[in-house]
């Protein structure tokens, strides 16, 4: 750790060193979506859960196209796994990919380091022969993080379509979606066109979308600012929006407001999120460095703070008053993680089918006038 | 933020004695309600029949009342308390069933109580089949095919459509009593038979069998807003077929994937909110080990033993959060008491692996069926975590204090292969055991997993332990070797028996290395956020998060799993002792390993440590505690935890720990019986004759030389296990034979048997006084356990000059043996002579009873002994504490009807699982509600059969007289009718003997022509094998069986002499103001 602490292990996975942000992560089942998550790119990830690899892997798991971990840090890895939809290991899989992992290490010592310290640059070692302490701590302290640039352009995937197209369209920016976003979009009978990252929201609005949905992905929002004003455009469209975990980000720096870094992040499936509007409170799945500050949500702009988290009373939702905007600081989709919030993809495509429906209407009209 | 609570009084039902499938789960859910209502300031007033609870504490609640759980007593207290409120999803199925009686009796409209919390009609769509399957198929959950059937026709019909094997549930019944899987057409009509029979709605369930799924739970909470949590899952090792209370179970899942998981996680959440329940529940599901598919099981709409492991498997305290909801609290609003900053309104989050095993009564009952399946048999569980799996199962193994002390056990005839597979196939308590033995014989892991049914990542872990056993054995012990074992949960002692040598070299060799277990929070975050709460496990990690205590501080031991002989009274006593250090300043440090109690909640101690409770783990905690200066280490206090805590005395004292209390040395006279003849001896006080015998010849010498009958036992027992009264020299060959008595290396004893009055004594000592709060004197004579027995305070009808005896002899005995703090003492009056049958140098199961009916406060008054402060300085005398007026009757309640083959014949073993109490007045109303409050009652005017052994046919004329007149018609054997009629006592009916014609005496019980049994079993053999059959027809029915003529007359005692009882606070008996009587 670039603190100086030196945590030690057996490797699995790929034998290969690995710089990152060193993060930890509560949820206990899910690991393999937790590895496939564009948003943990460049990040060493500490399963707080001790035991890890026991299903094995499986490909309908996988949240994009590849793990993106920088690299997997647990206390017993299960090299034998045991479940009917297996198809190989997490250390192979890992491996494949050429990402190192570390076992047999107290994460919990882990964790309350990173509790205590904060997230903090860290390398992972897996062959420490030959290495003294110092020099490994000095590895650690010029690890790369990727909080230093704009890291969404590496994980975004390429252009794509699915569903009917007699059906409303969502178009989703992809700033490193995750599958199950997509999947819980299409089993609504939506119409979806994946664009990359870096699309100019006249592109977007050109494909006349009913909806559009930004996606979660990693790194700082502040270094994202290409996307920042495309959200804004986009957002006042008029156009139905829904921003998700780095997608909601983007919307608060849209509208004006500020976002601050957590000194060790929300990543879990555990972490209740209260809504201010129905008072009910949501287990919801979290994976965020960064935070939306309250206090500087432009409220006199017609935004409003919709959804709180019950713990720190961080911001988990934004609202507008008037247009039909709204956008979520964690993870609707679960995968991994409950899937309570499902509800919120109910919400948005009611939005996205009322303009569906008016435009078909409005199309029926023309029609017939034309008639 | 907090809003103001729904109800300003409440009434919290228990959930009465301790039986198997409802135990100290219970005293543990509604001890913390009742705190977590009082800091809301509510009123609160607690009713349960189970005087050895915390909850029954005078200082739990506003108003305590120990009276038996009918709704008649339960609307007397409505009557006079009137509660706002009636909180009865956290007493059991016994609360949940009594509160839905005094719904659907009129009584809480009729005084206005609202029953809080789940809703009733929640409570009838969960518990009954039919409308929960009706609710399953509305919210498009899938249920199982099956059929609701009120008659063996009907289940048959069912039998025809789907196919068997076909699992069979009777309703509203504890822990599935009288459920089973029929794999035959006999079978099933068998089963079924039972089913209804035990139902108290005359109802059962027959389904489609799921053995071989996997069997997992959900623990559920919601709240008034519909905000819902899932506590934890559980997953089963042993797959669906086995009841999940006999299951060993792991906490979280490990073979789910988070498909599966929040699968079935949205599942439990679609459900509880369907049902609208309000506080906790528990959801069961069945899951295809090869798809996706799944099916809803069985939902518990109240707080449940798997509640109070998810409790302690998480930290979560649920039985308090779901309190707070039943009193209109949101989980948001409500903070998480583990952290203090966060709020309850989360999901806990686990780094480490829970598992638990049961505790099964076996060890006792060498005759019962071992077999598990979906009739619950086991009595108790320990918990274990640790950090991998591995660990935590071998560690839990260890908790259990049985012969089984770790894997390396095997059953010889598993030598033999077929015998092996047998054991593997068909579960038992012994499985685990067999499917270490298999991979032991190099088995594939695979094919175990088939053959057993049980994952095959569970094998392969148990293999990953087979294969460090290999190398423990044959590899040079190095320290990387040592860390891996500890790490993988090898105890040093399972270390030393793999490689010949001493626990105590591989704990010195341990220490050299530096090989100690760290301490690890329990926090419910997995260190997320900092926690506030002491609550720790050890294991082998690189970093610890305990630091010392300040002095001064004192660890208390626990008794471990609740088990025959060492039920919830010695948690009750753990907990208080630990309250009464922390009242004194010193910081109690509590190690036990049941998560059903009270001790193993966090604010029960200053400090929790959940480890096994043998020399090496409390070692381990004490030289932690000491800051690793062997020096240094605390006090600790072992005269609470049972035999369990008493055990490790000897090797705690050699390691240097100092004991608070009577020594080990004075342990030692008690325990030794050459010694303790010769003690004594000294003080002058008769014992029966006897000796401790290390050989058959010794044996059967002074068997001769003191004359038969003799009581045997081995020495250092508990629960008078494997004791006997053996009346000739054939059966004292077989005993010892059969026992493998010498095999322990320890002495068996062999005494004389005293036929005669048995009395017992509770005293508390600080070396210089005696202080004897009460005598008891047994209903039953001597011979039967004294655990079984009805014992009465006081002891009513002894004379004076037997009292003094009593206290004379205590006094001596005490002072004599330097014994400091609680002892019991049992003696037997026999041709007017006291004799001293045995010296318990610790605290006894009568002892919450005795503190509760006498006002003294015995574990505190001791506990304060124990520090140092003598009897005077804290306002007491030496001698017999004030008599109360009073009668308090501890009855035994036993759970005979769940444990097959087993014998309910009353002897020197004990059997009984709880006791309840009647207190009254008059000796015979406090009968009276003793026999109410343990279930034995009779329909007034139903017959009641007698079958007596000729010994007692004379005795027998009285009784049976009595109960005619009474309105009882006598129904009896050929001999015991003959007998009657010829003393001139009417007989209604005469029945014969099984395979004699028609009807015979096994007909008239299970076709309840009679409602009451009194058997008392003959001593020849011909009689021997009816009698076994008669009593559990009877257990089986569900109606009285009595087996000693002493409590039969007890009862009829009290069926003449009382036709009015109380219903009032404790507190009130021990005044002298007359209460107006209740009838």
């Amino acid at each position: 750790m670039e603190d100086g602490r030196i945590f030690p292990g057996t490797p699995f996975g790929a034998h290969r060193n690995a710089e990152g942000e060193a993060v930890f992560t509560t949820v206990m089942t899910g690991y393999q979506e937790v590895v496939t998550d564009p948003s943990f790119y460049g990040q060493i990830v500490c399963m707080t859960y001790p035991l890890i690899g026991n299903y094995g892997i499986c490909a309908e798991d996988d949240q994009s196209r590849r793990p993106w971990v920088a690299g997997l840090v647990v206390r017993e890895y299960c090299a034998r796994p045991s479940h009917w939809r297996a198809q190989g290991t997490l250390g192979e899989y890992l491996e494949r990919w050429g990402i190192p992992g570390l076992t047999g290490v107290d994460t919990r010592a882990l964790t309350r380091h990173l509790r205590l310290h904060g997230t903090m640059r860290a390398v992972l070692v897996s062959d420490r022969r030959g290495l003294t302490d110092e020099e490994l701590r000095e590895m650690a302290r010029r690890a790369w993080t990727p909080d230093t640039e704009d890291v969404v352009p590496a994980v975004r995937g390429e252009r794509a379509t699915f569903g009917p197209v007699d059906a409303p369209h969502v178009v989703v920016i992809d700033c490193g979606v995750k599958h199950n976003i997509l999947v819980s979009l299409r089993q609504r009978g939506v119409r979806l066109t994946v664009l990359p990252y870096g699309v100019q929201a006249a592109e977007v609005l050109a494909l006349d979308p009913d909806g559009v949905v930004v996606s979660p992905g990693p790194g700082d929002p502040v270094q994202a600012r290409r996307a920042v004003e495309t959200v804004r455009e986009l957002a006042y469209s008029g156009v139905p929006f829904f921003g998700i975990c780095l997608g909601h980000q983007l919307l608060a720096l849209a509208a004006g407001a500020q976002t601050t870094k957590l000194a060790f992040g929300h990543r879990g499936g555990n972490h209740p999120v209260k809504d201010l509007l129905t008072g009910r409170v949501r287990i919801t799945s979290q994976n965020h460095g960064y935070c939306v500050e309250a206090a500087s949500v432009p409220t006199e702009q017609g935004w409003l703070v919709w959804m709180v988290n019950v713990n720190d009373g961080t911001v988990e939702g934004l609202r507008h008053q008037e247009l039909p905007v709204l956008s979520v600081q964690f993870h609707p989709e679960g995968a991994p993680g409950p899937q309570d919030s499902q509800d919120l993809f109910d919400i948005f495509l009611k939005l996205v089918r009322q303009r569906w429906q008016a435009s078909m209407t409005q199309a029926a009209l023309l029609a017939g006038e034309g008639v | 933020m907090a809003r103001a609570p729904v109800v300003s009084s409440v009434l919290v039902i228990g959930s009465g004695p301790i039986v198997i499938g409802q135990a100290a789960e219970f005293d543990y859910s509604g001890s913390q309600a009742l705190r977590a209502l009082r800091e809301e300031g509510v009123r609160t007033i607690i009713v349960n029949s189970n005087p050895a609870t915390i909850m029954t504490d005078e200082d739990m609640a506003d108003a305590v009342y120990i009276e038996p759980l009918t709704v008649e007593v339960l609307e007397y207290i409505i009557a006079r308390e009137r509660p706002e409120g009636l909180l009865a999803t956290l007493g059991g199925q016994t609360g949940l069933n009594l509160a839905v009686a005094l719904a659907e009796a009129g009584v809480l409209d009729r005084y206005g109580v609202r029953l809080l919390g789940t809703p009733l009609e929640a409570i009838r769509k969960a518990e009954d089949r039919q409308l929960f399957k009706e609710l399953l198929h509305e919210i498009g959950e899938p249920v199982l095919e099956s059929v609701t059937a009120y008659s063996v026709e009907e289940a048959l019909r069912f039998a025809e459509e789907a196919s068997l094997p076909l699992i069979v549930r009777p309703a509203f019944t504890l822990g599935g009593t009288g459920g089973g899987i029929a794999f035959t057409r006999e079978e099933l009509i068998t089963l079924v038979q039972r089913g209804l029979a035990a139902s108290p709605i005359g109802q059962v369930l027959v389904e489609r069998s799921l053995l071989g799924w996997k069997e997992i739970e959900y623990e559920v909470m919601r709240d008034g807003n519909d905000t819902c949590i899932t506590v934890c899952n559980m997953e089963n090792l042993d797959p669906m077929g086995v009841h999940t209370g006999d299951s060993i179970v792991v906490a979280p899942s490990q073979t789910l994937s988070d498909r599966d998981y929040q699968m079935l996680r949205s599942a439990a959440l679609k459900i509880i909110r369907a049902l609208g329940i309000i506080g906790g529940c528990n959801i069961q599901f069945a899951l295809d080990p090869h798809s996706d598919r799944y099916y809803v099981i069985e939902v518990n709409p109240r707080v449940s033993r798997s509640s109070a492991l998810a409790s302690k498997a998480t930290g979560y305290p649920i039985a308090r959060i779901a309190a707070k909801l039943a009193i209109g609290h949101t989980l948001d609003e409500l903070p998480n008491p583990v952290t203090g900053k966060t709020m309850a309104s989360f999901e806990p989050a686990l780094d480490y692996c829970v598992v638990k095993i049961p505790r099964w009564p076996f060890d006792k009952f060498a005759h019962g069926d071992r077999t598990l399946g979906s009739q619950m048999k086991a009595t108790g569980e320990v918990m274990a975590i640790d950090r991998c799996f591995e660990a935590a199962l071998q560690k839990a193994v260890r908790g259990l204090d049985s012969d089984q002390a770790d894997l390396l056990w095997e059953d010889p005839t598993w030598q033999d292969e077929e015998a092996l597979k047998h054991a593997l196939r068909v579960p038992t308590d012994l499985r685990l055991w067999a499917v270490a033995a298999a991979v032991r014989r190099g088995w594939d892991p695979d094919e175990i997993s088939t053959l057993c049914g049980i994952d095959p990542w569970f094998v392969r872990a148990i293999q990953r332990i087979v294969t460090w056993e290999g190398l423990l054995a044959r590899t040079e012990l190095t320290p990387e070797l040592l860390w891996e074992a500890k790490r993988l949960g090898f105890s040093d002692r399972t270390i030393a028996t793999l490689r010949g040598t001493t626990e105590r070299a591989v704990r010195q060799l341990r220490r050299t290395w530096g090989i100690l277990p760290v301490h690890k929070l329990v926090d419910t975050c997995a260190a997320e956020f900092a926690a506030e709460t002491p609550y720790f496990y050890a294991t082998y990690e690189d970093e610890d998060e305990a630091p010392l205590l300040d002095p001064p501080k004192v660890a208390v031991i626990g008794a471990g799993p609740i088990r025959i002989g060492q039920g919830i009274e010695f948690d009750y006593c753990s907990v208080k002792a630990a309250q009464a250090l922390h009242h004194a300043g010193v910081a109690a440090i509590m190690l036990n390993n049941n998560p059903e109690t009270v001790s193993t909640d966090f604010d029960a101690s200053d400090r929790l440590y959940v480890v096994p409770l043998d020399a090496e783990s409390v070692l381990d905690v004490l030289l932690h505690e000491a800051g690793g200066d062997p020096e240094a280490v605390p006090p600790v206090i072992v005269q609470f935890g049972g035999q369990t805590a008493i055990n490790l005395a000897g090797e705690l004292a050699v390691s240097g720990v100092p004991i608070l209390g009577t020594d080990q040395e004075a342990i030692d006279i008690a325990e030794d019986r050459r010694r303790f003849e010769q003690f004594l001896r000294q003080l002058g006080i008769p014992q029966p004759p006897g000796a401790g015998v290390r050989s058959l010849e010794e044996a059967l010498a002074v068997a001769e030389r003191v004359g038969y009958p003799v009581l045997v036992r081995p020495s250092y027992v508990l629960g008078g296990r494997a004791m006997e009264v053996v009346y000739r020299r054939e059966h004292l060959e077989r005993y010892l034979e059969l026992a493998g008595a010498f095999a322990s290396g320890r002495p068996v004893l062999i005494d004389k048997y005293l036929d005669g009055v048995e009395l017992e004594v509770d005293a508390i000592t600080d070396g210089r006084e005696v202080l004897i709060p009460g005598i008891m004197q047994h209903i039953e004579r001597a011979g039967v356990h004294s655990g079984d027995s009805f014992a009465v305070y006081p002891a009513v009808e002894l004379p004076h000059e037997y009292v003094q005896t009593l206290v004379h002899y205590t006094t001596e005995i005490a002072l004599a043996l330097g014994a400091r703090g609680l002892l019991n003492i049992q003696f037997v009056l026999h041709g007017g002579t006291i004799y001293v049958l045995e010296v318990n140098p610790r605290a006894s199961r009568t002892v919450p009873f005795l503190s509760k009916v006498t006002g003294v406060p015995m574990v505190e008054v001791a506990t304060r002994v124990l520090l140092g402060q003598t009897l005077a300085e804290q306002g007491y005398n030496g001698g017999l504490w004030p008599r109360q007026p009073l009668v308090a009757v501890k009855a035994p309640v036993f759970s005979m009807a769940k444990l097959h083959g087993v014998d309910v014949q009353l002897g020197p073993e004990m059997k009984s699982t709880g006791e309840a109490l009647g207190i009254d007045r008059t000796f015979e109303a406090a009968l009276a509600k003793a026999f109410l409050a343990a279930g034995l009652v009779i329909p007034r005017g139903a017959p009641v059969l007698l079958s007596l052994a000729d010994e007692d046919k004379p005795a027998g004329v009285e009784l049976a007289r009595a109960l005619a007149e009474l309105g009882y018609p006598i129904v009896a054997t050929e001999g015991t009718a003959a007998y009657l009629r010829s003393r001139g006592v009417p007989v209604e009916l005469v029945v014969h003997h099984i395979g004699q014609g028609h009807p015979n005496v096994l007909e008239v019980i299970l076709d309840r022509t009679v409602r009451g049994v009194i058997n008392t079993p003959g001593r020849d053999e011909g009689t021997i094998q009816d009698g076994f059959l008669i009593r559990r027809a009877a257990v089986e029915r569900g109606m009285p069986c009595l087996t000693s003529l002493d409590t039969a007359q007890a009862l009829v005692r009290a069926l003449l002499g009382c036709t009015t009882y109380s219903v009032q606070p404790l507190p009130a008996y021990r005044t002298r103001e007359t209460v107006p009587a209740f009838v």
